[in-house]
């Protein structure tokens, strides 16, 4: 096990250098420099010339990548160029909201697709069955965005019950909550979809292995069958596609946080984006990409642990 | 033929005949500015209504479909013409560098936020429909190149290839008379299914403003402009919603249905 973990780490460490390196070239092709961003069209060249060299952007490209890696590696992530504030703090203040909405959208979508998905698992063919079939493919194909348009429409507009947008901040936490309703019903509609599919066909797979005949055999009906021994198994491929979803929820609020105005790290990146603030751009995506691979390690090894034949795959 | 099937092509096919139909004639002009019937609902002069600057809904529609059937089709194409040789190649050579390569290659690019690099591609590059093509494309080449890698392995264990081996073709003969052919209906399927994504992509993109830019219509564009009106008409906002939802409804009906319709294995269980 220890060996596998080794094996496993080596490749993660190897994954975020390799990433790294690809994030800074991809950022640093960009065109427009960004000490002329910041200074307007009227600036000097003496004094774009003088702001480069205090950001350091003078440096030769290596250099500042040899930096900017010696610095995230010792979480110093940088000082933007357009707010003069660190990006760590950036980071952390936005994360109070971008964290607790892909929580609250993973939660609702949990709620939602599992019960259906066993609904529809266990009325497998009849009516029921076809209405979430109906429903899923619905939820998959409505852009996120749109369905939040006719949410503020509806909620909004229309009954007043919800803010259009903005974010009070967690001073009063319930009206955080409140204003993060709507947003993460719009994030969690497609994700509990997906969810309640894989829900489904894991749990139809499970119900027609031996041990379920077993247990059908010795007596339980269709229901303890399903609940006692069916659910459990079923859950493995679902809390794959949960872990996959947190990540993806964490990065892909970012048209839902424009729709909403919400102040996460989604608006954070496409904000620098625009402003050219290269430094929080680099900073944000990596931190997002070692999110994503470190849950994807964890994941394996949670795995490991469970089922020891995936130790010495192939 | 499975009636889902049958709506799945007939909404696929209508949105593609309204795209063509939109290079020769449309109801009325997109680059027409008329304010004086501006934000009309549904009648019969405008069936779709009109927006915010006058112009005929419906006429939007047809030609933001073309934007966003083209940008998505070659998108997908793009990553079907990279990933499937890469699979094919890394699938020939099991275990070697190549195959390594691939494949640790493919898992660093699921790794990155796609949505997130799609944004930074286009911001970089500059918006506009090409970029956006680039942005989407890049993401379906690991989809493609793993898709083909792995049904390829389970090819190049049977026997009619051991047989094309004995009768002296080399691998990469075999891997494109022997094994690609097999994989035709497979690629079909997730061709379908990437092709809707990539319309959702597409939205998403010009929604931000980094999809094709003005005046070529899109419905992600469509959908930002109706933003602020939506509580004035509504309906500037549902046509073009409705237009993407219909669309790739379509699609992945079409897709599901060609897999069952395919694969003869999955027809009498697990619908």
């Amino acid at each position: 096990m220890l060996g596998y973990a080794l094996k496993r780490l080596t490749s993660l460490a190897l994954s975020l250098l390799v990433a790294s390196l690809v994030i800074f070239l991809v950022v640093e092709v960009a065109p427009g420099d960004p000490a002329s961003y910041m200074l307007g069209l009227n600036a000097q060249p003496d004094t774009v010339a003088a702001l480069r060299n205090e950001l350091g952007l003078d440096l030769p490209k290596w250099q500042r990548y040899l930096s900017w890696l010696g610095g995230m590696l010792s979480g110093d992530f940088g000082t933007s160029y357009t707010y003069r504030t660190p990006v760590a703090q950036m980071v952390a203040d936005r994360i109070t909201v971008s964290l607790p909405l892909a929580l609250y959208a993973l939660g609702l979508s949990t709620l939602i697709a599992l019960p259906a998905g066993i609904y529809a698992a266990a009325r497998r063919g009849k009516a029921g069955d076809a209405a979430v079939i109906g429903a899923t493919q619905l939820g998959i194909a409505i852009p996120n965005f749109w369905f939040a348009m006719l949410l503020v429409l509806l909620f909004a507009l229309k009954l007043r019950w919800f803010s259009a947008g903005g974010f009070p901040g967690w001073e009063s936490p319930l009206m955080a909550l409140k204003s993060l309703t709507l947003p993460a019903v719009a994030l969690a509609l497609p994700q509990a979809a997906i969810l309640a599919r894989v829900m489904r066909s894991s749990l139809i797979d499970i119900l027609s292995e031996d041990f379920i005949r077993t247990a059908r055999a010795k007596g339980l009906s269709r229901r303890q069958a399903l609940w006692r021994h069916g659910l459990r198994n079923a859950l493995i491929p679902v809390l794959t596609i949960l872990g996959l979803q947190f990540s993806f929820l964490l990065a892909g609020a970012i048209i839902i946080e424009q729709v909403f105005f919400l102040p996460g790290l989604g608006r954070l990146i496409f904000q620098s984006i625009t402003q050219r603030d290269l430094i929080v751009v680099e900073s944000v995506v990596m931190l997002l990409v070692f999110a994503v691979i470190a849950v994807n390690f964890l994941t394996d090894m949670a795995y490991a642990l469970a089922d020891p034949r995936l130790r010495h795959p192939r | 033929m499975r009636p889902s099937l049958l709506l799945g092509a007939a909404l696929t096919l209508i949105f593609t005949f309204a795209a063509l139909l939109s290079f020769v004639w449309t109801p009325g002009d997109v680059t027409a500015v008329d304010i004086a019937s501006r934000l009309q609902p549904p009648s019969a002069v405008h069936w779709l209504g009109t927006d915010q600057l006058g112009r005929d809904l419906l006429s939007m529609v047809m030609t933001g479909a073309r934007t966003s059937l083209a940008v998505a089709l070659v998108a997908v194409g793009l990553g079907m013409g990279l990933g499937v040789p890469l699979g094919l190649a890394a699938a020939a050579r099991q275990g070697g560098w190549l195959d390594e390569l691939v494949m640790r290659t493919n898992d660093l690019i699921f790794a990155f936020p796609s949505l997130v690099i799609a944004i930074l591609i286009t911001a970089i590059f500059g918006p506009g429909a090409l970029n956006a093509i680039l942005a989407i494309g890049i993401f379906n080449i690991p989809v493609f190149a793993r898709l083909t890698r792995g049904a390829a392995l389970s090819y190049w264990r049977r026997e009619f290839i051991l047989a094309a081996r004995v009768a002296g073709k080399g691998a990469s003969r075999i891997s494109v008379e022997h094994i690609l052919p097999n994989l035709a209906n497979l690629l079909i399927v997730q061709g379908t299914i990437q092709f809707s994504l990539g319309i959702l992509a597409e939205a998403g993109l010009s929604y931000v403003g980094l999809g094709a830019q003005p005046p070529v219509p899109s419905w992600g564009r469509m959908l930002a402009d109706a933003q602020t009106m939506v509580s004035l008409a509504p309906h500037v906002a549902i046509v073009p919603g409705l237009a993407i939802l219909l669309t790739v409804l379509g699609l992945n009906l079409l897709g599901d249905g060609l897999r069952d319709a395919l694969d003869p294995r999955l027809r009498p269980s697990r619908a």
